[in-house]
């Protein structure tokens, strides 16, 4: 599997966010999915992320622009979803089941492991922006754990050595 | 038995259109369309075919709640958020058979009179999402959907809807608001969804797995899958085995086999020689079965008889190595994760729910835990809350505490004092002190 990286715009880049052609053309494919424009705010917000990286304050405002919505509003649904990330990711965003069945199929061995190799917990970046650890709930996997979501793929029948490979694979060192 | 929902699995590029119609697919939408909505909602209702959700709800009769009269549009909504702790059945049917999930989408959406539907699906699954797309667009392409479907007069729109990370989405009334494009905080009830849905309309929300069962139930008649399992608990179900068994995966089996056959059979028994300890019947919203209680059989009612609940079929197995305290802080710290925060006995109950347990599994129980566990979890379920997540988190923890309460006796006898923290005193006009933590 290639997984493909994250490219997060710094922000700088994203104070103020206007909508180039093609945004627009995918922003008008979505909307008559729906009767209400209020009803594209997830799928817009997962367009910005796929382009963007992340979902900054200068995005949020672009989008309740966009779908006549309130900044805060747009704020309330970001916050709410765990998927949207509201600062620039890692390259690689590693996202560890820690639930039952992972957890009690290797799922804390691949945590303790990752911890020590990458040097950072829950949450943080490697110095170097290449991986990012995240703990998240039930990936819904449980059959091949323990599972790790690797940015939009997934990795699983995990043990700590595959997680070495794939893991020098993604960071170019195989 | 012969697989149903499962056919797919192991046939080379069984998701394509091709391979799809090759084994007899869309027939069950072309006769559908002869039918007529009603003849169709009565074949459902005469399957007495239930909703693999999770409420087992019979699904027919939720197709005829719909008002006869309403002038406006209706919508049909499947459900593949799948975020149940122990469910990964649906990923399995999409990731075999995606045309299932389509022509069973058509042929609900045709019964309610629903033009436009959803399918949701969470949005860590990308790749399933894309493979339901494109099922779609090949559908769509062969005329099984859009505009005067093989010219029947009936027009089907099937939209992909990706959530974002919540499990309470999972839940109905937080679906629709969550493809209404707002946070996902569940509804109060009444109004149900078949009369005020997504967009004030009236609109059914079906699992994946029920209405995958639904062109089967079309093609090959009530009388067919009302022989399947046992009365009033009929059909195929599949089983999500995980956790301490040899053979972790998706079994299609007929409704009422025992727990026994499920885990020792299809799924090898408990790994490296061990012995079973506890499980999970139906997903960790369900209260917790013993290792004694491995007979009773997996269907709605054997299991409602044995106090917990099917749920979704997944089976999380634990052996004898498993500490059950460790369990239930496990299972606090999803759902202090996943409550919504819109009721406070959820909010806090698991939160502090979720403390308590840490504690204990830090060493620091207090005699008064297990105790103050169960009222949590009294105060937190059976209707303090908008939606069934008090109850998801109240009943697994509180089985737990009442069927191993010696294992909490025993850390607590264990247990060392709490350590002191260190209180900051405020105003403070140096560096942040950190709150002790």
């Amino acid at each position: 599997m290639s997984t493909r990286p994250i490219v997060a715009v710094p922000p700088e880049a994203l104070r103020i966010v206007t909508f180039d052609a093609a945004m627009e053309a995918s922003i008008a494919e979505l909307l008559p999915r729906y009767p209400t424009r209020r009803a594209a705010v997830l799928p817009v917000l997962w367009l910005c992320q796929e382009r963007f990286g992340w979902i900054s304050p200068g995005v949020v405002r672009a989008v309740a622009a966009r779908l006549g919505e309130s900044p805060a509003f747009v704020e309330g649904v970001v916050s709410f979803y765990t998927m949207y990330q509201t600062a620039p990711p890692a390259r690689y965003v590693l996202q560890v089941c820690t639930t039952l069945s992972c957890a009690w199929c290797g799922g804390r061995e691949l945590v303790a492991h990752l911890k020590e190799r990458l040097g950072i917990s829950f949450g943080e970046k490697t110095p170097d922006g290449m991986f990012q650890l995240v703990g998240v709930q039930c990936l819904g996997a449980c059959g091949t754990a323990p599972v790790v979501q690797i940015n939009d793929d997934y990795y699983e029948n995990l043990d700590v050595a595959k997680l070495d490979a794939i893991l020098d694979e993604l960071a170019g060192r195989s | 038995m012969e697989p149903v929902l499962l056919r797919a699995r192991g046939v080379a590029d069984s998701r394509s259109l091709a391979a799809y119609l090759a084994a007899g697919g869309y027939e069950g939408w072309k006769k559908a369309l002869g039918m007529g909505p009603d003849a169709v909602t009565k074949e459902v209702l005469d399957s007495e075919l239930r909703g693999r959700g999770g409420a087992g709800f019979p699904t027919g009769r939720k197709w005829s709640f719909v008002p006869k009269d309403h002038p406006g549009p209706r919508y049909l909504v499947c459900n593949a958020d799948e975020s149940e702790p122990g469910t990964f059945k649906d990923r399995e049917i999409i990731e075999y058979d995606p045309h299932q999930v389509v022509e069973g989408v058509a042929i609900a959406a045709f019964a309610i009179k629903a033009n436009t539907a959803y399918i949701y699906i969470r949005g860590e699954f990308v790749r399933w999402a894309r493979i339901l797309e494109d099922a779609i667009a090949e559908a769509r392409q062969r005329g099984f959907l859009g505009k005067n479907v093989m010219g029947s007069g009936f027009d089907l729109d099937i939209w992909v809807h990706r959530g974002a990370g919540a499990y309470i989405c999972g839940e109905e009334t937080a679906l629709l608001e969550s493809i209404e494009g707002k946070r996902g905080f569940p509804r109060l009830k009444p109004p149900f969804p078949a009369v005020v849905g997504v967009f004030g309309q009236p609109t059914v929300i079906n699992n994946v797995e029920t209405l995958a069962c639904v062109p089967h139930i079309i093609v090959r008649g009530a009388a067919w899958f009302a022989a399947i399992g046992r009365p009033k608990n009929t059909g195929p179900k599949l089983f999500c085995v995980s956790g301490h068994v040899n053979r972790p995966g998706v079994y299609e089996l007929p409704l009422g086999v025992t727990f026994r056959e499920i885990i020792e059979e299809h799924a090898g028994g408990i790994r490296g020689g061990r012995k079973l300890k506890a499980f999970f019947p139906g997903g960790s919203s369900a209260p917790v079965l013993t290792a004694d209680e491995v007979d009773t059989g997996a269907d709605f009612d054997a299991c409602a008889a044995a106090g917990t609940m099917l749920g979704s079929g997944g089976v999380i197995v634990f052996d004898d190595t498993v500490d059950m305290v460790e369990v239930a802080d496990n299972v606090a710290h999803f759902y202090a994760h996943e409550s919504c925060g819109q009721c406070t006995p959820c909010r806090e109950g698991s939160d502090w729910c979720m403390d308590i347990l840490d504690r204990l599994v830090a060493g620091h129980g207090q005699a008064a835990d297990p105790d103050t566990l169960l009222r949590i979890c009294r105060f937190s379920s059976a209707g303090m809350t908008i939606c069934p997540l008090g109850d998801a988190f109240a009943l697994p923890i509180s089985s737990i505490v009442n069927k191993y309460r010696a294992e909490f006796e025993h850390r607590i006898a264990s247990a060392t004092p709490l350590p002191q923290k260190k209180q900051p005193v405020l105003p403070w006009a140096g560096p942040r002190p950190g709150f002790g933590i």
